[in-house]
């Protein structure tokens, strides 16, 4: 462990009624980073999240804070602060009151509370409503005073359970924004859960991908984009094509009925393999200019691109993210270079 | 949901004939003589019975404390348990209402008698016998054991309906047990607390079966009172009606004092208090 980890879960276990939640968590967090645990709804990213809250107790498996094991630390005397999925804003106190919830238990003097709150409204950009009640905010408002009642603790670690779950999508964006410029001011390491993976990938610095309770893939946002550690994580992380293929040997590969280079290498002789491509790394041309040819199935304009279904003669569905508009029924050709060829090992069937 | 106020008529006539009708009675009775003719009397004679008064508001109010002393932790307790536990501590705490109040009544009658069950148990060990039945102890005791339910299950009900995330945000920012219960169970907990005092209170301060009972005529209360100029020889309705009148606007006092506490306003506007 360098000594820059700030939370290092060790071999974590949750069971509820008989049920594993998580299967052996390892993980280290580092200083001022913004962290996201990503993952479909059920895959414990929340859990882990509240294991570090000390709000559940692992069944085995430590948790270290700053070096120091907190197993049995209960939620109260943790220097973690949490915003919660639904704000659990205390309705019979107003914003101010709200905020200065921390600080009044730990008899902080009024002056400074005075000066520390309004810094947060500052910060939040909710000056001005200091006095307002809070059940008559809106989602996004209530959502700044959530944030600003974690923050004004100080901790060294803020974890962040979908926060943004319940607001809309055009407020979502103000706010991703809005808390990546926090945590960049206040230097504060984030922990945020959320299943929207361009969430994930707009404000992190590191993604955790996580599935039935493992974790899959830990990287930075282009590292999780670009290299898929398996299908799973290619196909939650943005769309793909997985198709199935065989490598034939170092750097060629065998899908859709004929070879391919690639720069991929280390896999055994004819291993069964998944082949990812992402939409937008296939080309379209002429059919005799293409790789693997197809007809176009259906084409369906998404604003920015086109998104094109083409059928192979395999019968094969290609997606594929276009500027050009292509006729549907035409005959077409698709080609991909070998660096966009994303080879991964078939995942088990227990990993399954 | 329906628009016509027709519905509702049938509800307007039996609560004018029912409750508004007599109420007027009351106060028609309460400010006449016998013979019809307006008169303060009634009113100014209730004065000669300040002290029963003081007496029965005591009582109620120390009945009124100790319910919700029993009743605040049980529900407190049986709103964290699992379905199960819930369903068969509700069912035991609902089942003695099943029996008759007077039998309920009679049977600490035959327990806290002088020699009763109670003396006679502690007359195995040599203790006793006490002087249990006829005193302002069994009245309370009687009053905590027959309106406790009245405090427990609008307790209950709050405390199944509160927020757990509130206690967790509460722990989160560094809440001790103690402290998540004075700053957020208790403030959240509040209306219920109002209604089971009052569901107490009223019935506890105009009691005249228990007091009879367990008090032995010796400890008269209010309701006694009144009863007394109702179906005794010294029938007088007229006084009868003036003490119930008055009776009337004292709980109503009481009920306004208390519904201060019911309001979501408390503390809003204010800071917190630690």
């Amino acid at each position: 462990m360098d000594k820059n980890t700030i939370i290092s879960l060790k071999d974590i276990v949750v069971e509820f009624d008989g049920e594993s939640v998580l299967r052996h968590i390892n993980l280290d967090i580092h200083n001022h980073e913004f962290v996201t645990l990503l993952g479909p709804s059920g895959c414990g990213k929340t859990t882990t999240l509240r294991i570090i809250g000390g709000f559940v107790a692992p069944k085995s498996g430590d948790v270290f804070f700053d070096g120091k094991k907190i197993n049995d630390l209960p939620p109260y005397k943790r220097e973690v602060n949490t915003v919660f999925q639904k704000y659990a804003l205390f309705p019979n106190l107003n914003v101010y009151e709200n905020i200065a919830f921390g600080l009044r238990l730990k008899k902080v003097p009024d002056e400074e509370i005075r000066e520390r709150v309004f810094e947060m409204l500052d910060l939040v950009n909710m000056r001005g409503f200091e006095r307002k009640d809070v059940n008559l905010l809106s989602g996004g408002q209530q959502q700044r005073v959530a944030i600003a009642r974690a923050l004004i603790n100080k901790p060294q670690v803020l974890l962040l359970d979908e926060p943004l779950g319940a607001l809309d999508l055009k407020l979502r964006k103000e706010m991703q924004i809005e808390l990546k410029k926090i945590q960049r001011e206040t230097k504060i390491t984030f922990i945020y859960v959320t299943h929207d993976q361009e969430e994930a990938l707009t404000m992190s610095d590191t993604v955790v991908v996580m599935r039935a309770g493992q974790i899959q893939q830990i990287g930075t946002p282009i590292d999780i984009y670009n290299e898929p550690i398996n299908a799973f994580v290619a196909d939650f992380i943005g769309e793909s094509n997985i198709i199935d293929g065989v490598m034939k040997k170092d750097y060629l590969v065998n899908f859709a009925g004929r070879d391919f280079d690639c720069v991929d290498f280390g896999f055994e002789e004819n291993e069964n393999v998944d082949v990812v491509i992402r939409p937008e790394d296939i080309k379209i041309s002429a059919p005799e200019k293409g790789q693997i040819t197809g007809k176009v199935e259906s084409i369906i304009f998404k604003g920015v691109h086109y998104e094109i279904v083409v059928i192979d003669g395999n019968g094969f569905n290609w997606k594929i993210h276009s500027t050009l508009y292509e006729e549907p029924g035409r005959e077409v050709g698709l080609s991909v270079i070998p660096d966009d060829i994303h080879i991964m090992h078939k995942m088990t069937e227990e990993e399954k | 949901m329906i628009k016509s106020r027709y519905p509702a008529f049938p509800y307007i006539i039996f609560m004018a004939i029912f409750i508004v009708v007599p109420l007027i009675m009351v106060a028609y009775f309460a400010f006449t003589t016998s013979s019809g003719e307006f008169t303060m009397q009634n009113i100014i004679r209730v004065g000669d019975y300040v002290p029963v008064i003081i007496k029965s508001l005591f009582l109620a109010f120390i009945a009124t404390l100790i319910c919700l002393a029993l009743g605040y932790p049980f529900a407190y307790i049986m709103a964290r348990k699992t379905s199960n536990i819930r369903r068969t501590m509700f069912m035991l705490i609902m089942l003695p209402m099943w029996m008759n109040f007077l039998l309920r009544t009679y049977s600490w009658m035959t327990i806290l008698e002088n020699n009763g069950l109670l003396n006679r148990f502690l007359g195995i060990f040599g203790i006793g016998p006490f002087e249990m039945i006829n005193t302002q102890g069994a009245v309370v005791l009687g009053m905590v054991y027959d309106y406790l339910p009245f405090m427990i299950v609008p307790l209950y009900t709050i405390m199944m309906k509160m927020d757990h995330s509130l206690i967790q945000a509460a722990q989160d920012l560094g809440a001790n047990p103690l402290q998540v219960f004075l700053h957020v169970t208790l403030p959240q907990s509040l209306p219920g607390i109002s209604t089971g005092i009052t569901m107490v209170f009223i019935p506890s301060v105009s009691t005249f079966i228990i007091s009879k009972m367990l008090g032995g005529g010796s400890e008269l209360m209010i309701g006694d009172l009144i009863e007394m100029q109702f179906s005794s020889n010294s029938y007088n309705p007229n006084l009868g009606s003036a003490i119930s009148f008055i009776l009337m606007i004292i709980i109503l006092i009481c009920m306004s004092v208390m519904n201060q506490f019911d309001s979501d306003k408390v503390e809003k506007e204010g800071r917190m208090v630690v």
